[in-house]
């Protein structure tokens, strides 16, 4: 499986010298098994070809329960016999699965050769994620990465993740990913590839390359921009097309109307007072989101010593979690934004609204308040706009940020990231168009899957038989690879080299933390093998483009090494950040903005359209991770629904015209219509529909497909994003959705408490004012002491933004189980913290606010589960952890009944997916939980048994901040803070010391472990909005 | 080839007759004799001599034992055995232990009763000469009967025969053992 | 046989003259024997009789079913979750050990009363009470994630000398829950070694006669024997009757520990024993009205016992209502947000239906028993029976599940809807209670021979005269001359 395989071999001979000499040579492990193998016969590879190609089908069938594509009950003999002979097989491969790659990789503290069995190491590398790199840093054990945490020196993580990144760690173990090139449908080999894409290549050759056309998404990579270009250069007609179905179209469009040029827009929150996201989901989907949600929390901090609060203005079109932080919310219909802009600047300009704008009065007194205390905050504010807006609103912003002095201190300009800058907005038509023409001879597809992601009315599917030769390279056999003639496995990142660059530019090398589980292969070495280039292999390729680049420093070779060393040993190449970019405005935007046509801005002329908003999926974004389990099952932060994508809808538009939760409509837009449910969602800008894409996949693993329905199928390249007329026609079909959190608000009762800033001041202990909340109850019981460790947790409700970070971690971590659609229906989601949201105010399309809340194990100290657990399964320890002792567990289920917040889970079937695979991926510290056990957080005990051993080896106590819970650990906000309550100066201890530090549910006595400060907010005080 | 004379049984109609002829033989002096009633006659067991009733104190000392074992056992499994911080309620959570502690008391008190009541009387025992006497197959109808053993200490054939029929018995049968 | 008993009316479902009596009648002390244990012995298998037991047995089989598929699976075939962990196995559990009480509670707590009228009915209502009891204890193990891990509730030595958490309310139900089947059995076992051996006396195929004998342990009846009997049987009495109000005390403990808003109360006890004692007697009304019937018992099940039930029914489902009015003044005068929110939704909210049915059932319908005549309705009685059945169950499992659907947190709010293995199950007890007490009345006296013997022979003493007077030793003996 290594990469060798990839090198042309020459004529089969089993003569002794040969095979010798081909040992010698391999650059692969040196595991053969037996001569023929070593011989590489045809035959030998015929046969260890078909073992492999197919087995993630026949395993996720074993896996139904995890996958939740139909009931446990129901794997059938058939499906078990499969999955023992893949087991077998597998067993085979995770044999070989736990060596490490043959280059030499650098671990991030330790050097590899004094690793010890037991102790984990930790390897900075990266991941690529909604257009910018995400640095990180994984726990490889026994040479399996089984944790991903954020690279604390990496500008985009500062050592936060997103649950995108924790749960990445999944698709690298799943069963379902392409594990054999597939020719025409039919297994096939990385020789029999090379040989016709030589052949073909040899073709193009001829003509320049006139034929050739390549497509793939956003190039982050340098190394790979510089493939890129050296290919065009050697066939000079070659066409290279890029295309992201979420991509940064509007941005670039947007920048060139500003400023002739296309940049990248670096925001720094930290140094802003006042924020204004149009449509701008700054903390969840934007480029550098993870980054720009830390920025924004520290300036969310309030305490007794000093207040630190910035404050956001949210005009959206579909709620998302930025929205809900925001202290002035405007749910707006999408075309509106570019009005309110245009507005906000005449306002700012002329001190008055222009007569032009029609507004409700909401809208006006909340651009009356934002004018206001943008003009009161100059160079201290920020205008932030999402891809979803079209170019205007984009230069309008420019233009906004420019006027208020913040170029400069919020905001800065760079070059921008991707290598692809011509317009890709045309291009994928021109492509398209080529298809069609018969022009487009030979198609190379790089990890992207453009049959199910590219707009709809391009009918993509359709001219791709018209290309003579078409390649595709992708982790999954998807909707593409179904099309394509030359499907060709690429590598999980985990498994290959690479490099990318952060927010900001900062380059990441990537570095391999596993050989690769099946004979798959990255763009590097396609592009490589394409440029005619067969023999070099992934590392090779990067380490050659770095030791160039470092002789173009000057620097002699000889320290390269260490500096290679350093690069991956640090996980980011210092000072390789983009720098600034002189944008100037153009004259257009410098001064008043141009008017644009209002047509599509106008009210629709239909009273019963709607508007359509596409919105990228909160947990499977563009529908690349659709065949991940924990992302399937990750509930979306507002409308907490799993496995599915829905119509959401405002309850306002719903009463209206009569529609319920689940029930499904048919979307008639544009000529097209897709069928889907419906979902009332508070907050939703009345008269608009919003539907998130990624889900209703054909192809490409059993977990994704099946799930929701397709959005793509009703978006068009002319309105990318949004647009009017839209219809919804009833059905009488019903799909039960799995929705973990169905109940909205909070029943009057003191759960989550909140008050503006100028309420803390006077009152800080506010949180305190409800009825029977005494401080610290009377109890009749003796005090336990804890003089040495007394864990505890706090939980700021100002900072959490709901992000679902740490749930996905805890996951990871803790070795929780999939359960699957069916089982969520039934309540049986296993997640051990889970985010409750709760809404405010008497108007459900308007609630006063949204309150995100991580609700996980309290350990109370009179806990109420363990006075009830008959075998004594869960007790105090000595540190007052509540811990839960499986071994010992029948499985009564009293002290969940008991438990006031609900945070116990229960195994009511064999959840834990035990399939070879998954059993690479688990944390060999944490038990996997069998059938009919109760299980719960356990603070990760197993985190903090370790620090306790080390401390105690040097004689010492655990200092604090030396350990954190999972949770905490990839919290981009730090609004979760883990220590010891026994050491009076922790940071915890001292959090506890906040006056708006409270307990949840304080009057029943169980007296918590874990409190939160309650959450303030700071709007403007008598406003409108 | 005749056994052993077992005693002499008398089986009369009315349980007043068995417990008058009872009163006569224990006037006279016989000790070693038994009454048989298909259900319970008042004052026939002490008619035949019986005194002093056992059972009810055994059934005392067992409760008593049985409530202070349940005792001790919660608390040495709490106490001594594992310390353990439960709820953060204390070691010793004497209300908690109350209902297991009734509970064994009167296990033990029942089982008590039961196992004793058939260990005072004798039982279980499948066979007694008794039961060759063709009479006592009605015992449990409606016959009531007076047994006078051969053992007794002033039995004598003749004169014990001769009383017994000078009772209200229906029939006077010789048992054999 | 029976030609002997002097039987007021044949045709007893109509007008009863002396509904006083407890007897229809004074037997002869032969003819009780025989006619109680000529059911054990001579009489031939009935078609209705083994209809009624093949029905009951399929039922069992579902059970069988339902339980092998749940140890196959895991309890997530039934409709639970979190945060409603108990549905309907618990549910069932209380109901099952509720209608075991009135079994004890006539044998033991009636007999200390001097309650003659009980005798004809406790042996069945005994045997009732056990099978119930084997039902309500089934469901404890198999609600279980791990049911074969049962045993680690029991203090048993082990090697890691680990011990149950004494603190749980699920460990003092094992102990009252088995406490109390024990006791149950011994008190039936004593009061019946001495129809045993009447059986035996009675039995003539050799078989019959050794396992009878062999049950009898060789009982003489000797005086000395009926003393300590008689103490014994009054101590069992007495130890049993604390016992019956303790169990369902402890079974509603399970509840009132809890802290869940509709669990967490103190009048759950009292309230629990009622409810029990309720649905007990409705159960005693179900079995005793077909029963006197098809064997002819009228004269030893009298309409003096059905009216009696009536008015235990009467009394305790008067109780039961005030126990609900009590919860409802609580839920008002605690001003606790969580329990008044509980009371509002338990009678309006989702489950409201079930509650207003088990008002119905438990506390409006056993009203019309403040009438005579609907006390000396059989046809109505056992209708009602039923009703109570119903309404019983119900509460159990409003109880369980509403509490549970919603209590603190509004974001862990959960339906429960049971499955078809829920309803198999509850089925299949149900089908199981039947069919042992199907076999029980055919293999053991169901009523106790030498108690109806005394009470006849009492009666003629008050009424003078009766078929066992007749013949008198001594009488004869004046004549004499």
């Amino acid at each position: 499986m290594s990469v060798t395989d990839s090198a042309p071999q020459p004529e089969p001979d089993t003569d002794l010298e040969t095979l010798r000499a081909r040992l010698a040579a391999t650059q692969g492990p040196a595991f053969w098994r037996g001569l023929e193998d070593l011989a590489q016969t045809p035959a030998f590879q015929e046969a260890a070809r078909r073992e492999f190609p197919r087995l993630g089908s026949v395993l996720a069938e074993a896996k139904q329960i995890g996958a939740g594509k139909t009931k446990a009950q129901e794997v059938s003999r058939r499906a078990f016999l499969t999955v023992m002979g893949a087991s077998l097989a597998l067993a085979g491969l995770s044999g070989c699965a736990t060596q490490q790659p043959q280059e030499k990789i650098v671990p991030y503290i330790d050097p590899p050769n004094d690793s010890e069995p037991g102790k984990p190491l930790f390897y900075a590398t990266a991941l690529n994620l909604g257009g910018c790199g995400l640095g990180i840093l994984v726990t490889s054990r026994e040479g399996r990465p089984i944790k991903i945490e954020g690279n604390p020196t990496h500008p985009s993580s500062l050592g936060a993740t997103d649950a995108i990144a924790q749960a990445s760690l999944l698709s690298l173990y799943d069963p379902d990913r392409s594990q054999a090139v597939i020719h025409r449908g039919v297994p096939s080999t990385w020789d029999d590839f090379l040989n016709a894409a030589t052949a073909q290549m040899q073709a193009e050759q001829a003509t320049g390359g006139a034929g050739l056309r390549f497509l793939s998404g956003g190039i982050l990579s340098p190394t790979l921009a510089e493939q890129r270009q050296a290919l065009l250069a050697q066939y000079p007609n070659a066409r290279w097309c890029s295309y992201e179905p979420i991509g940064r179209e509007n941005m670039q469009a947007g920048a060139q109307m500003a400023f002739g040029a296309d940049v990248n827009t670096v925001y720094h929150f930290e140094k802003a007072d006042v924020i204004v996201a149009l449509d701008g989901d700054f903390l969840l989907t934007l480029p550098g989101h993870v980054r720009y949600a830390a920025d924004f929390g520290r300036r969310r901090s309030v305490r007794k010593a000093k207040v630190d609060l910035n404050r956001l203005y949210v005009a959206e079109s579909s709620p998302t979690i930025t929205g809900a932080m925001a202290e002035h919310r405007l749910a707006v219909r999408p075309g509106e934004i570019e009005e309110i802009a245009r507005a906000l600047m005449t306002t700012l300009r002329n001190g008055g609204v222009s007569g032009s704008f029609s507004a409700t009065s909401a809208t006006q007194s909340w651009i009356a308040t934002l004018a206001g205390d943008l003009q009161a905050h100059r160079g201290r504010s920020v205008v932030v706009v999402g891809e979803t807006q079209p170019p205007i609103v984009h230069a309008l912003a420019h233009s906004l940020n420019g006027m208020l002095g913040n170029v400069g201190q919020t905001v800065t300009y760079t070059p921008p990231l991707e290598a692809v800058v011509e317009g890709q907005a045309q291009s994928l038509p021109q492509l398209v168009a080529d298809m069609q023409s018969g022009q487009a001879q030979t198609l190379v597809m790089l990890d992207c899957n453009p049959v199910y992601a590219s707009p709809a009315d391009l009918n993509f599917a359709a001219s791709l038989p018209k290309v003579a030769f078409t390649v595709h390279l992708s982790e999954y056999e998807d909707e593409t690879a179904n099309l394509t003639q030359w499907h060709l496995p690429q590598s999980h990142f985990l498994e290959a080299w690479g490099d990318t660059r952060a927010h900001d530019g900062t380059i990441t090398l990537q570095q391999p933390l596993i050989a690769p589980l099946y004979a798959t292969h990255t763009p590097y070495e396609l592009l490589s093998i394409l440029a005619g280039k067969l023999d070099r292999s992934n590392h090779d390729i990067l380490r050659d483009r770095w030791k160039q680049v470092y002789q173009a420093t000057g620097a002699s070779v000889d320290d390269f090494d260490l500096f290679w060393r350093t690069i991956l040993n640090d996980g980011v190449v210092a000072n390789t950040a983009l720098p600034v970019f002189p944008a100037t405005l153009l004259p257009a935007f410098a001064g008043s903005p141009p008017e644009a046509a209002r047509a599509q801005t106008s009210q629709p002329s239909d009273p019963q359209a709607l508007d359509l908003v596409f919105t990228p999926d909160p947990t499977i974004w563009d529908g690349r991770f659709a065949n991940n389990g924990w992302l399937q099952e990750l509930p979306k932060p507002l409308t907490k629904l799993t496995w599915d994508n829905a119509a959401c809808i405002s309850p306002r538009t719903a009463q209206d015209r009569g529609f319920t939760d689940g029930e499904v409509v048919i979307l008639r837009y544009r000529g097209r219509r897709v069928e889907a449910p419906i979902l009332i969602l508070p907050g939703q800008p009345e008269g608009v529909v919003s539907i998130s894409l990624g889900y209703g996949r054909t192809r490409g693993g059993n977990v994704g497909v099946g799930a929701g329905f397709n959005a793509y199928a009703l978006r068009t390249s002319d309105a990318p994003w949004f647009g009017t007329g839209l219809r919804l026609e009833k059905t009488d079909k019903r799909v039960s959705l799995a929705i973990t959190h169905s109940h909205h608000t909070m029943e009057g009762r003191d759960i989550v408490r909140a008050a503006t800033i100028t309420t803390f001041q006077h009152n800080p202990g506010f949180v305190h004012d409800h009825q029977n909340d005494p401080e610290r109850p009377e109890s009749l019981y003796p005090e336990y002491h804890y003089p040495e460790y007394a864990w505890a947790l706090s939980i700021d409700l100002t900072k959490c933004i709901g992000c679902n970070a740490c749930v996905t971690a805890c996951q990871s971590e803790n070795n929780i189980a999939v359960v699957g659609k069916e089982e969520v229906l039934r309540g049986r989601e296993m997640h051990w913290i889970r985010i409750d949201r709760y809404y405010e105010g008497k108007n459900m399309d308007k609630p006063n606010g949204t309150y995100f809340m991580p609700v996980a194990c309290m350990m109370c100290e009179h806990a109420p589960c363990e006075l009830v657990c008959p075998p004594g399964a869960t007790l105090h320890n000595r540190d007052g952890l509540n811990q839960m002792v499986y071994n010992r567990c029948i499985g009564t289920r009293y002290c969940s009944n008991n438990c006031p917040y609900k945070v116990r889970r229960f195994n009511f079937f064999q959840y834990a997916d035990l399939s070879p695979l998954k059993q690479l991926m688990r944390n060999p510290e944490v038990t996997v939980r069998s059938r009919g056990v109760m299980e719960k957080c356990s603070y990760c005990v197993q985190r903090i048994e370790n620090a306790k051993i080390t401390a105690d080896k040097e004689k010492r106590l655990v200092h604090d901040g030396e350990i954190t819970t999972a949770c905490a650990q990839a919290c981009p906000t730090n609004a979760i803070v883990f220590g010891n309550l026994a050491d009076k100066n922790s940071l915890v201890s001292q959090l506890k010391r906040e006056p708006h530090d409270y307990s949840l549910l304080s009057e029943l006595n169980t007296r918590p472990r874990t409190t939160y400060l309650g959450k303030v907010s700071n709007p403007v005080e008598n406003s409108g909005a | 080839m005749k056994e052993a004379l077992y005693g002499y049984l008398a089986s009369f109609e009315q349980p007043e007759d068995l417990l008058q002829a009872a009163r006569e033989a224990h006037k006279r002096g016989h000790r070693r004799m038994q009454a048989y009633s298909p259900f319970p006659v008042e004052g026939l067991a002490e008619a035949v001599g019986f005194r002093f009733n056992l059972l009810p104190w055994l059934v005392l000392g067992g409760g008593l034992t049985g409530g202070a074992g349940g005792y001790f056992m919660q608390y040495y499994s709490c106490v001594i055995s594992y310390r353990d911080n439960i709820g953060g309620r204390p070691l010793n959570s004497i209300p908690s232990f109350l209902p297991i502690t009734f509970e064994v008391t009167v296990l033990a008190a029942a089982l008590t009763a039961f196992c004793c009541v058939f260990l005072l009387s004798g039982l279980p025992r499948l066979y007694h000469p008794v039961f060759n006497a063709p009479a006592f197959a009605r015992e449990t109808q409606d016959r009531f009967l007076l047994c006078i053993e051969a053992a007794d200490p002033i039995f004598e054939a003749r004169d014990t025969w001769r009383f017994l029929n000078g009772l209200t018995a229906q029939e006077v049968v010789e048992v054999h053992a | 046989m029976a030609s002997e008993t002097r039987q007021p009316d044949d045709k007893p479902e109509t007008g009863f003259d002396r509904p006083s009596s407890v007897l229809g009648g004074v037997p002869s002390y032969t003819s009780v024997d025989t006619q109680i244990s000529d059911i054990v012995l001579h009489r031939p298998v009935k078609r209705g009789w083994l209809f009624g037991l093949v029905i009951s047995f399929t039922f069992v089989m579902i059970l069988l079913y339902a339980i092998t598929y749940l140890l196959i699976k895991g309890v997530g075939i039934w409709g639970i979750n979190v945060p409603v962990a108990w549905g309907f196995a618990i549910a069932n559990f209380v109901w099952w050990v509720g209608i075991g009480h009135a079994g004890t509670l006539i044998s033991a707590v009636l007999l200390l009363l001097k309650q003659k009228w009980r005798t004809s009915i406790n042996r069945f209502a005994e045997a009732m009470t056990l099978f119930a009891v084997a039902c309500a204890g089934l469901f404890p193990l198999i609600h279980l994630g791990r049911p074969w891990d049962f045993y680690w509730l029991i203090p048993y030595p082990n090697t890691m000398s680990l011990w149950p958490q004494f603190r749980s309310p699920l460990v003092w139900d094992f102990f009252a829950v088995s406490t109390y089947l024990t006791v149950s059995v011994l008190f039936w076992f004593l009061g019946m070694v001495p129809d045993l051996r009447a059986v035996y006396n009675q039995a003539r195929t050799p078989w019959k006669k050794f396992i009878f004998g062999i049950l009898s342990l060789g009982w003489r009846g000797d005086a000395v024997h009926w003393k300590y009997y008689n103490s014994a049987y009054y101590l069992l009495a007495a130890l049993a009757t604390p016992l019956v109000v303790s169990v369902h005390s402890i079974v509603s403990l399970d509840f009132a520990v809890a802290i869940v808003p509709g669990w967490h109360s103190t009048i759950f006890p009292p309230y629990f024993v009622a409810g029990a004692i309720l649905s007990g007697f409705a159960m005693v009304l179900t079995l005793a009205i077909p029963l006197r019937r098809f064997y002819h018992l009228e004269s030893l099940v009298t309409m003096r016992h059905l009216e009696n039930c009536a008015k235990v029914i009467l009394v305790t489902s008067s109780i039961v209502g005030y126990g609900y009015c009590e919860e409802a003044l609580m839920a008002w005068y605690s001003g606790d947000p969580y329990e008044k929110y509980m009371y509002i939704n338990r009678i309006l909210g989702n489950y409201g239906f079930a509650f207003w049915l088990l008002i119905f059932c438990n506390v409006l319908v056993s009203q019309s028993l403040w009438w005579r005549k609907a006390r000396l309705n059989i046809g109505w009685l056992f209708a009602l029976s039923l009703i109570v059945q119903l309404g019983m169950w119900t509460e159990r499992v409003v109880i369980v599940v509403q509490s549970l659907h919603r209590d603190f947190m509004p974001s862990a709010w959960h339906m429960y809807s049971p499955t078809i293995w829920d309803w198999a199950t509850l089925t299949g007890t149900i089908g199981l209670f039947f069919a042992l007490f199907f076999l029980f009345i055919r293999v053991l006296p169901m009523i106790s021979i030498s108690e109806v013997q005394e009470l006849s022979k009492e009666q003629e003493e008050e009424t003078g005269i009766g078929p066992n007077a007749t013949t008198s030793g001594r009488s004869r003996k004046e004549e004499k001359p």
